[in-house]
């Protein structure tokens, strides 16, 4: 498989997880909304990260680094000059959306609205992403984003009844070059 | 000697990338991401949310060890095109994560030198935890 794979293939995960053995609900439980159904496919409103600081880079790479000493790359503006980059950028997988001082409405992780048979408020965790990447984030940068619903599925799982909702969200930067391209899985019980 | 295309061969694997995790790693993480969820932070919450052994590690940091360990292979000359993982098992408290990738291809394509892995992260007890792949460009 691995050698038929190309750049943005991204399909492999869902038919492993229908190979696992994940089979249909047996009953008319769906955590599926009326919300989900018309969003499927739609691009919603893009909105925009405050500009990424030198600092915010730097703390990023601490952080997924620690306890070790990050690359240089992403603290040393004297190194990074010397680079392919000519300066300081961030790590890919750097999220220059964290801590907006307003949070946008209407864009919140999609298919958590639903509600157990117990009536409890579903449960959502990180199944997974795949990240094509284009240009990279530097320091005073501004990321545009725009997301959509792509497609979901269902599964009784050792978590009980399970929805899995597959999303699309596209970075773009203030010169409208691609950033980044995810394509995430969120799992819902 | 840095990695570049023509040195890199189907079949090599790239040097092991490893951390300990626990609150040191996962607040920081939760600090920078902002990702205070109550199963990352919180022993009872994560036994609520299904887990016993309480709070468990989050998904987007193993995503960043599988990202800083291509990284610490390619170096600055190199570029990371694409990576992709399932969370398949849970980082439980004090595991010992470690990078693992192997060359599964190696193409021109794009007007870039594009090697492709098997990538996965794999716990002291050698479970894998996180299958998944990756491309990189090299020089």
């Amino acid at each position: 498989m691995s050698h038929n794979r190309r750049i943005g293939d991204n399909v492999h995960w869902l038919k492993y997880t229908r190979q696992r053995g994940i089979s249909q609900p047996m009953t008319d439980l769906t955590y599926v909304t009326d919300e989900m159904r018309a969003a499927q496919g739609r691009w919603g409103e893009p909105w925009t990260a405050p500009p990424i600081t030198a600092t915010d880079i730097r703390r990023w790479a601490m952080a997924t680094f620690y306890p070790e000493q990050p690359p240089r790359i992403y603290w040393d503006a004297d190194y990074a000059a010397t680079t392919q980059w000519g300066g300081i950028v961030a790590p890919p997988d750097f999220n220059p959306f964290a801590w907006p001082v307003e949070r946008p409405r209407g864009r919140g992780s999609p298919g958590l609205s639903g509600r157990r048979p117990d009536g409890k408020p579903l449960t959502g965790m990180n199944g997974g992403q795949t990240d094509t990447y284009g240009v990279p984030m530097r320091p005073g940068d501004v990321i545009s984003a725009r997301n959509r619903l792509v497609d979901w599925w269902e599964r009784e799982g050792r978590l009980g009844h399970t929805l899995y909702v597959r999303s699309e969200i596209e970075w773009r930067n203030q010169d409208d070059e691609l950033v980044r391209t995810r394509f995430s899985i969120g799992i819902r019980y | 000697m840095s990695v570049n295309f023509d040195n890199v061969n189907v079949g090599d694997t790239m040097p092991k990338w490893s951390r300990k995790t626990s609150f040191a790693e996962w607040n920081r993480y939760a600090a920078v991401n902002e990702e205070f969820v109550p199963f990352h932070m919180d022993d009872e919450a994560g036994r609520r949310a299904g887990n016993e052994q309480g709070a468990f590690g989050m998904g987007n940091l193993r995503y960043a060890y599988i990202v800083n360990a291509l990284h610490a292979w390619i170096g600055d000359t190199g570029v990371v095109r694409e990576v992709g993982c399932q969370y398949r098992a849970i980082n439980q408290k004090d595991d010992v994560l470690t990078v693992i990738g192997e060359v599964t291809d190696k193409r021109t394509e794009g007007g870039e030198q594009r090697v492709y892995l098997d990538i996965n992260v794999v716990n002291q007890d050698g479970g894998a935890t996180c299958p998944g792949h990756a491309v990189v460009a090299l020089p």
